[in-house]
């Protein structure tokens, strides 16, 4: 376990990791996103009463649905891309090509979604 | 990556724990796409009748169980709050919550290298998968 870290935040920001970097970012803040919120939610099922019912509510809100849902489409599509690279790792060399691909799928998914929420939320 | 020879042990070929919570990361988010897609079709047959929308739809696939439906247009939860949804649902959250968890494992790990750390950081992540587990499966068969 000889691991040892020299580099500081302000050069891990600077890092241009391009796609592959941000994929990997997004796929961790997503990640991280939906294990605090679900963990949150359950024990908020769990507890119910006042408080459980005041932070599910929250999760019904429109703008945290958006977000929320980020969390989950991303992880999803860009799970499935890692999922069949590593199964198959001749694909590991279209790994660039491939993160294009993904967002060609996330996005217009994300946005019908972002609609969906929001014109319910209107009172569809 | 070369191939190493096949007379050595498996151990040796680099089968640990770490390598099968590798493949369980990603042979558990097929199992999720497929729970959830079988859950959008669940969805889309019960809940044709009442003209259910896309959004709650996308609500009952996320987890499949009743309690998840209840502050939607659903009028009769007969179809809904049957004992193969709740086995569905106890299905997804059991694979789901370990997954996660795995995930939060990896992500501590970048940050905490020492091996008394890392040690921690894996009792509590199985004390806090059993927590998750059983207080998510008794709101799934308590409804």
């Amino acid at each position: 376990m000889g691991l040892k870290r020299n580099v500081s935040l302000a050069t891990a920001l600077r890092y241009k990791g391009q796609g592959p970097m941000l994929t990997y970012i997004l796929h961790r803040i997503s990640g991280l996103g939906m294990a605090i919120f679900i963990t949150i939610h359950i024990l908020a099922s769990f507890a119910g009463g006042r408080g459980g019912v005041f932070v599910n509510s929250i999760y019904e809100n429109w703008l945290f649905q958006i977000f929320i849902f980020f969390c989950v489409m991303f992880h999803a599509i860009n799970g499935m891309r890692i999922t069949i690279q590593d199964l198959w790792p001749k694909a590991i060399k279209y790994e660039r090509e491939a993160i294009w691909v993904e967002w060609v799928i996330f996005l217009p998914l994300y946005a019908i979604s972002v609609l969906v929420i929001v014109r319910t939320a209107m009172g569809g | 990556m070369a191939a190493k020879p096949r007379n050595l042990s498996l151990s040796q070929r680099g089968l640990n724990f770490e390598m099968l919570m590798w493949l369980f990361t990603r042979l558990s988010a097929l199992a999720m796409y497929a729970f959830i897609l079988f859950g959008m079709i669940g969805a889309l047959y019960m809940g044709a009748r009442t003209q259910m929308n896309f959004a709650d739809i996308m609500r009952w696939a996320f987890m499949p169980n009743v309690v998840h439906v209840q502050d939607t247009k659903v009028i009769n939860f007969d179809l809904w709050a049957t004992p193969f949804w709740k086995v569905i649902s106890s299905g997804l959250l059991l694979i789901a919550v370990a997954h996660g968890v795995h995930g939060l494992v990896v992500i501590a790990d970048d940050y905490l290298a020492g091996p008394r750390a890392r040690q921690i950081v894996r009792i509590i992540s199985i004390l806090f998968m059993l927590a998750m587990i059983l207080i998510g499966g008794y709101v799934l068969w308590s409804s």
